[in-house]
């Protein structure tokens, strides 16, 4: 099958909320990882995390660009961002969960990058040439950022009696929001069908080989149950944080449209 | 403070054939944390191919005060530099 006859197995529409699935998974984050800018425990803390947001929102600017233009309307990746309500959010709930302490925010950031990872070694493959040339951006920028949540996770998850307590704390919290980032719906059976991208429930066993050897190292236990809150990539329901979070984000462009510096 | 992180000082290679160059320092657990500190505060704008970093308590420095008897006598040293002799045509551009 070629990948014309392939990308048939997609509809437009189809593929615009897979985009914006990736595209606001890294907004939402990324956005939420910029909150700690010049409050984080110490400057070196600072500076990366102000990294990795700024490394997020790049991959934003290209998931919803390209979302715009699959669209078609005349929109920019601009527009997706800050003038879409949060009905129209797509982003897992995980991501849009408030930061917590630094612990919770970097407990948050291993969950998401390990399956952000897995995720993007396989998107390099996809049938589109777009997709596969952002992924390939993105994966080397979040191979760094998993490198870096894990040894954050390990070094205070085996660290002091406080430290460890505090990130056993965030993962209990964090736990029931991880499988949400592995279930399939049909948008993800039309990507698979279509050779865009990968089965979300295949991804599962390399995020747990990451996950399970992190915590181990941390001295962490991993939640015994399967429970996973959703709704947040379907659009079904988001939590009550995310709202907040964009009124915050949005504020600038809904008090003065159109407005650039 | 006694909990506080050491200080690593950071050097980093501009670019392939450069020698390493001493950048600033800043704080880490342990020298794995020191290079990915280094790589956030000091490559943000592509200014390194390679990053040393040394804990800051095993750099041995000269005293400021011992500068005279350590520095100011090859002031006047002038024929250590290499510049009282003809270089023979063939040896081209030293």
């Amino acid at each position: 099958m070629g990948a014309a006859e392939k990308l048939a197995e997609m509809t437009q529409e189809q593929l615009v909320q897979y985009l914006l699935r990736l595209g606001d998974n890294t907004l939402v984050l990324g956005h939420r990882v910029s909150e700690w800018c010049g409050k984080s425990p110490v400057l070196e803390e600072d500076i990366a995390l102000a990294n990795t947001a700024l490394d997020l929102l790049g991959q934003t600017q290209l998931w919803l660009g390209r979302a715009a233009d699959v669209q078609g309307e005349g929109k920019s990746a601009d527009d997706l961002a800050f003038l879409r309500d949060v009905w129209d959010f797509r982003n897992v709930l995980l991501v849009e969960l408030p930061n917590g302490d630094f612990g919770q925010t970097l407990m948050r950031q291993l969950l998401f990058d390990a399956y952000h990872a897995v995720l993007l070694a396989e998107l390099v493959n996809s049938t589109d040439a777009t997709i596969s040339a952002i992924a390939e951006k993105a994966s080397k920028e979040v191979a760094y950022h998993l490198e870096r949540s894990r040894d954050t996770v390990i070094g205070l998850g085996d660290g002091t009696e406080e430290s460890h307590n505090r990130m056993q704390a965030a993962l209990d919290l964090l736990w029931p929001y991880v499988g949400e980032m592995f279930h399939s719906d049909a948008v993800d059976a039309a990507a698979v069908a279509a050779g865009i991208g990968p089965d979300p429930a295949s991804l599962r066993p390399g995020f747990d080989a990451i996950v399970t050897a992190a915590l181990a190292e941390a001295t962490l236990v991993k939640p015994d149950s399967d429970f996973a809150h959703k709704g947040g990539r379907t659009g079904a329901m988001h939590t009550e944080h995310l709202g907040h979070m964009l009124c915050q984000m949005q504020w600038l462009q809904r008090a003065y449209p159109g407005n650039k510096w | 403070m006694s909990q506080e992180w050491p200080l690593w000082e950071i050097f980093i290679r501009g670019q392939h054939g450069l020698s390493h160059r001493h950048v600033g320092s800043l704080h880490a657990p342990d020298a794995e944390m020191a290079i990915k500190n280094a790589r956030d505060v000091y490559t943000r704008r592509n200014e390194g191919v390679s990053i040393w970093v040394v804990e800051a308590k095993h750099i041995s420095a000269t005293a400021p005060g011992e500068k005279g008897p350590l520095f100011e006598p090859s002031e006047s040293k002038v024929y250590r530099h290499p510049s009282f002799f003809d270089i023979p045509e063939e040896a081209g551009h030293m």
